[in-house]
């Protein structure tokens, strides 16, 4: 593998603080300080031209599908969606079909992964046996087999002694519960924010309620057992104030906010386009600033994508019958760069930062930083290219974008893991 | 003024020009209907397919009663006997409809929004017969069309709906009908089902039943679903009865000439007394008649029917 040298990069690693122009060096598949003079003769040389170097991005909430829903994702194309968004690090949840759940079930995924994943993808095992909520996965095996964190995603598990339970288990195995906070009994049918909106349009709403709830009921657990919950996809405003006192307290709570959740609002259903239709759902103008607010002061740990994938004929429906959820990892980064960088004044490391070190700090993960003897997982962007982007020309196996067809501005060039070109160009290259 | 509108999806997107052109229109049309050969060759040679995937008598009967008025050949199919219980996607059979050359699709269906998912794929006319909790477009038309019949201009008039506001479609299209033609509008009934939020759409929201109906020249009573008792939202039919039930005694607080109106299908002893459904001041059969001079209207007029030769003709 020939060493790499990137040259005129404006290299942001907010890990190590490093936000300047200059070189970044690449030998055997690591991170270098610098590399000889014989070396640099023979180096790949990549120029770029004043482009952010940065530490690959690093989603730890995707849905790739694999194994038994193909037709919408597998992990050879959900790994070319992320490659082509920068991402060179991905955790995947758990409900396949069949879910993953036991050990067998995450082999497979590895070995589906060492085939033909472009990048790294790092499987989740579920809480519950069947993601049903009723009895313990086996937490243990599940560890041996290689997951980096339980959760029943989609699923949140309802019984609170089950929860305990499981906090105080996975402690045993150092593995974080991942929890995607929504008391089904409020739920039910619910398709939508509950609101003025879904009064409107008459659709079944999703109060805010549903979310508070849980997330209190999950500070109120990890306090009582010392167990680290992340609470995934964070969309209302009580619930980031509710993560906030929790955080000033010291407990072990971490959460995630999505792209879409500060990006759009429940005025974008008016048309009832299923491209919108997601869980927990868009909420208001309030909930979305919240969201905004939680990123700038550290109450939210990360960005992650929640990206979802469904053919078009699924999502071609009646809003009620439509599957929730839509894909995120080709425009993370652009959108993150304008609604966080251009529209509320993060800077650009500190965007940077949401989407490398901080989730991967999240899930004690090795990945987000570039410091030397680090992997060489970086990834080369423009901040401020404008680029039209057409979901269907995209990886993904599924074009189910609220963007799609709109002009994002920020777009992602190279992508390299273990200090290979996986992306360039517009092309994967692995 | 001509009409531009192909498809009617809902009240809320209609002007009150458009509103009264419609409440004109359905006039002339409900005279043709008084004379002895009831039919006009309006809709001659054209096919209406009436897309019924919910159950329904009342709005059924009066689309395919128009249908036939103005001439046009309909064909009416349900849940049961579509495809849809096979699999195929709404847009799969509304697609095939087409492709027989239907000329204009009636929808009635569960999920709100679907008809204007459906006039985004076809390039024939969409009207809603009822999508979900969203609207009902016809009925707040020939709702409204009743009110002007009894009460002339409905500005400042009050108006009550009383019931199960939250999930009915009705009371959607009839608050947006209503406020547009600026009538007074109170909502009631329990407060889980008459949620404050929608004071947002100009209307005045009260879970007193004595100061709503006092004074009011319009109560319009929703259908109290059987299927929600026991749930979370109200406790008993009976409750329901005692606390907002229409009775005598209670229909004394309204104005001495209101009328009393309901969209069907009556639940008897449950949300109004069997003896105020048939009295004097109930008007619950003129909507289900002006229900198919609305639904001929309606139907003229999105198969690029010229009002006005309507208008002028009677």
């Amino acid at each position: 593998m020939p060493s790499l040298w990137i040259r005129q990069a404006r290299v942001i690693d907010p890990a190590t603080r490093r936000d300047a122009v200059g070189s970044l060096f690449v030998r055997d598949g690591r991170i270098v300080s610098s590399l000889t003079p014989a070396e640099r003769k023979r180096a790949k040389v990549i120029e770029a031209n004043g482009q952010v170097a940065c530490p690959g991005l690093v989603d730890i909430h995707v849905h790739f599908r694999e194994p038994g829903q193909t037709h919408k994702e597998t992990i050879g194309t959900g790994s070319r969606a992320a490659a082509a968004g920068g991402f060179t690090t991905v955790v995947c949840m758990p409900n396949t079909s069949p879910p993953a759940d036991n050990a067998g079930t995450i082999q497979f995924i590895k070995d589906a992964i060492d085939r033909d994943a472009v990048i790294k993808v790092l499987p989740t095992g579920g809480i519950t046996v069947g993601l049903k909520g009723q009895s313990l996965a086996p937490f243990g095996s599940l560890k041996r087999a290689g997951v980096v964190a339980l959760t029943d995603d989609g699923d949140c598990v309802q019984s609170n002694e089950l929860m305990r339970r499981a906090l105080e288990y996975a402690r045993m195995f150092d593995l974080p519960i991942m929890d995607h906070c929504q008391d089904q009994s409020m739920t039910r049918g619910a398709v939508m924010n509950e609101g003025v909106m879904s009064l409107r349009l008459g659709l079944q709403g999703w109060p805010n309620a549903a979310e508070d709830l849980i997330v209190s009921r999950n500070v109120i657990l990890s306090a009582a057992t010392g167990g680290h919950i992340h609470l995934q996809h964070i969309s209302s405003a009580n619930s980031v104030e509710i993560v906030r006192q929790a955080k000033a307290r010291g407990l072990r709570i971490t959460a995630e906010g999505t792209p879409h959740h500060f990006a759009l609002t429940e005025e974008a259903l008016a048309t009832y386009d299923t491209h919108f239709k997601m869980n927990p759902p868009l909420r208001t103008e309030a909930d979305r600033r919240a969201i905004i607010a939680g990123l700038r002061d550290g109450t939210l740990d990360c960005i992650a994508t929640d990206h979802a994938p469904h053919t078009d004929y699924e999502k071609d429906r009646e809003f009620d019958f439509a599957p929730n959820g839509i894909t995120g990892l080709e425009t993370a980064l652009a959108i993150s760069l304008q609604v966080l960088r251009r529209k509320n004044r993060f800077s650009l490391a500190r965007v940077v930062d949401l989407l490398t070190r901080r989730p991967a700090r999240v899930l004690n993960l090795s990945a987000g930083t570039l410091a030397p003897g680090a992997a060489a997982d970086i990834c080369l962007f423009d901040p401020d290219e404008k680029w039209l982007y057409d979901a269907k020309a995209g990886f993904s196996k599924s074009a189910n974008s609220p963007w799609h067809g709109q002009t994002l501005t920020g777009r992602v060039k190279t992508t390299i893991v273990d200090g290979r070109v996986v992306f360039a160009r517009g092309r994967i290259l692995a | 003024m001509p009409w531009h509108r192909r498809h009617l999806l809902t009240i809320e997107e209609l002007s009150l020009a458009e509103i009264d052109q419609i409440h004109a229109t359905a006039a002339a049309f409900k005279k043709i209907l008084q004379r002895s050969v009831k039919k006009v060759p309006a809709l001659r040679g054209k096919t209406i397919v009436n897309l019924f995937l919910e159950p329904s008598t009342r709005t059924r009967l009066a689309f395919e009663m128009a249908a036939k008025r103005l001439s046009a050949d309909v064909i009416s199919f349900d849940a049961a006997s579509s495809s849809t219980t096979k699999g195929e996607s709404l847009r799969d059979t509304a697609q095939n409809i087409q492709a027989l050359n239907a000329d204009m699709i009636v929808l009635r269906h569960g999920a709100a929004g679907s008809p204007l998912y459906l006039s985004r794929i076809l390039d024939i006319p969409v009207i809603n017969a009822g999508d979900g909790a969203h609207e009902h477009p016809t009925q707040g038309l020939l709702d409204t069309f009743t009110m002007k019949e009894h009460l002339g201009s409905l500005r400042g008039r009050k108006v009550v709906i009383l019931g199960d506001v939250l999930f009915s479609r009705v009371a959607r299209s009839n608050i947006h009908a209503l406020t547009k033609m600026g009538a007074a509008v109170t909502l009631v009934g329990p407060s889980t089902l008459v949620p404050h939020a929608f004071t947002d759409l100009g209307v005045k929201v009260s879970h007193d039943l004595k100061r709503a109906l006092e004074g009011a020249e319009v109560v319009m009573l929703l259908r109290i679903q059987h299927e929600r008792q026991g749930t979370s939202h109200f406790p008993s039919l009976g409750e329901y009865t005692s606390m907002f039930g229409l009775n005598k005694a209670r229909a004394a607080w309204l104005d001495p000439k209101a009328i009393i109106m309901h969209p069907g299908p009556i639940n008897r002893g449950v949300e109004i007394d069997s003896e105020l459904a048939d009295g004097a001041r109930s008007v619950i059969l003129e909507q289900v008649s002006n229900g198919i001079a609305i639904r001929m209207a309606v139907l003229y007029l999105c198969a690029d029917g010229r009002p006005e030769a309507v208008i002028a003709a009677d």
